[in-house]
């Protein structure tokens, strides 16, 4: 049986999509068939991000409105085996997803995915509440800032109170903390809010860091998930939380500030 | 054949909310409900009420309960009895399951309408409230009201979240978001935070916002009560 995982935040310009790619490419290297989903209706961003713009044909309200069906809509990775992309609509706009439409097509995917990822539009109206209604886990994705610590905050009392799972009394959603965009080097001058103390606010295990990378634009320019990216340190602790996911250890890596000098590469090995 | 041992069957005393009903088929009726409920939906929400039917002629059968049950329904609260009711209404009200209360505390004189009845049955009811326990972080955007009774949180208020408590208020976690004691009038009730962070509290509708709360009582236990009409901070668990 499928399991749903919710990428959503409350604040916009966090992470989402970026984590959405990143966490269903990870899934599908792992070996799992994993789709993931773009619920962004009318400000789509999934598809650019996987690298896929120029093979949309249909898309999910296409297929909500019957007009298509999944097999027309859902477009295969040409990189990795087991992912699949399902697009969203440019034109239309949150409204069209309409409640048993969306019930639907989760259904039949839900017959064939191991791992149904929705990518979560910004704020806590109908798309994001439509996004996370289905989830069995959430990757609450968060900035180290206060505004977005906040909606983070915002969007975990909704989780408890909107999903399904909450509406029909069930084993409450799995909540997962990803903290993006994270600089050691500004948390120690305290500019940015350190792990501990987004940790205190939200009481929500954490399931990794990804650290501020210029990798992450070359990625979505490119049209790259990030953890395709060997080089990318962002890239890694992708892979890092995606095994976390899954049940592995994994140690925290960058937390702190990266020593520099000669002696950076012979911690960098010993490290890793 | 069961009976009941003596620990089943225990006293218990409820606030319940009045709604008193004129004219069954008035479309004012339900007008009137949306708009008070509109002005505190939290208040309303899951609320049992009953409704008095000194007014009312022509409620009598059990498709007029079913009706008005519904319509309360509708707006969230939970019919559970009927109070000033003739014989008939009785027998109607009862076959829907509804039970007979003998006129409610209200003064003589004052009827008790919806929009006096939460002040009323607040004030008027024994405050021997089961206190109301939350052990879940409450999440900001969230609004918590125990009504008629205490309110304790074993975890921690965050910023942007409402609780309110009609008795006295127990944080023991940090207390980042709005803190509103007494909300039904009680000048008596306290705030106690073990870190108090709170963005406004509030004591019987006297309040104090967190810029003009001393940074000494910031960040650590502290106390509020209301003193001579004044709120005052006392730090940690206070000799006040």
């Amino acid at each position: 049986m499928a399991k749903v995982i919710v990428v959503t935040s409350g604040k916009g310009g966090v992470g989402k999509t970026t984590t959405s790619a990143a966490f269903a490419a990870g899934l599908a290297l792992r070996g799992h068939k994993t789709v993931v989903i773009d619920f962004d209706v009318g400000l789509r961003n999934l598809d650019l991000v996987m690298g896929c713009e120029r093979r949309v044909v249909f898309d999910f309200i296409n297929v909500i409105n019957g007009d298509a069906n999944l097999n027309q809509a859902l477009i295969r990775d040409k990189r990795i085996d087991n992912l699949y992309i399902f697009p969203t609509s440019q034109t239309r706009d949150k409204e069209a997803l309409k409640r048993e439409g969306v019930d639907r097509v989760m259904a039949e995917l839900k017959k064939d995915f191991d791992y149904i990822i929705c990518d979560s539009p910004a704020g806590i109206e109908h798309g994001a509440l439509t996004a996370l209604y289905h989830a069995d886990a959430a990757v609450i994705v968060t900035n180290p800032e206060v505004s977005s610590v906040r909606d983070s905050d915002r969007i975990i009392g909704i989780l408890a109170s909107k999903s399904r799972r909450a509406e029909k009394r069930e084993k409450p959603v799995e909540e997962h903390l990803l903290l993006t965009r994270y600089s050691p080097d500004r948390v120690q001058k305290g500019e940015m809010l350190s792990v501990e103390d987004v940790k205190e606010i939200l009481s929500v295990p954490l399931l990794g860091i990804i650290p501020e990378s210029e990798t992450v634009l070359k990625a979505s320019n490119t049209g790259m998930p990030v953890i395709l990216d060997p080089a990318s340190p962002a890239g890694r602790a992708y892979e890092d939380a995606v095994a976390r996911f899954v049940g592995e250890q994994r140690e925290m890596r960058f937390q702190l500030p990266e020593r520099r000098g000669f002696l950076r590469g012979w911690f960098g090995r010993a490290a890793s | 054949m069961a009976t009941m041992t003596a620990s089943r069957v225990q006293g218990g005393i409820f606030t319940l909310m009045v709604v008193r009903v004129g004219d069954v088929h008035d479309p004012g009726f339900g007008r009137d409900l949306e708009e008070q409920v509109a002005r505190s939906p939290g208040f309303f929400a899951g609320a049992p009420v009953v409704i008095d039917l000194r007014d009312c002629i022509d409620c009598a059968s059990v498709a007029d309960f079913t009706a008005l049950k519904q319509v309360l329904r509708r707006h969230g609260m939970v019919l559970v009895g009927v109070q000033n009711a003739n014989p008939v209404q009785l027998r109607a009200a009862s076959a829907v399951d509804l039970a007979a209360f003998n006129g409610g505390q209200a003064n003589g004189n004052r009827r008790p309408t919806p929009e006096r009845a939460p002040a009323e049955s607040a004030a008027s009811a024994a405050p021997a409230s089961r206190t109301r326990l939350i052990s879940q972080p409450v999440r900001s955007g969230t609004q918590v009201y125990a009504r008629g009774s205490d309110l304790v949180v074993t975890a921690s208020v965050s910023a942007g979240a409402e609780i309110i408590a009609d008795g006295y208020i127990h944080v023991y976690g940090a207390l980042r978001g709005r803190a509103i004691a007494g909300a039904a009038g009680d000048t008596s009730a306290r705030i106690f935070a073990q870190r108090f962070e709170a963005e406004l509290v509030s004591i019987a509708g006297r309040y104090l916002v967190n810029d003009a709360i001393a940074p000494e009582h910031l960040n650590q236990a502290a106390q509020v009560a209301l003193i001579d009409d004044r709120l005052v901070i006392l730090p940690g668990w206070g000799k006040g």
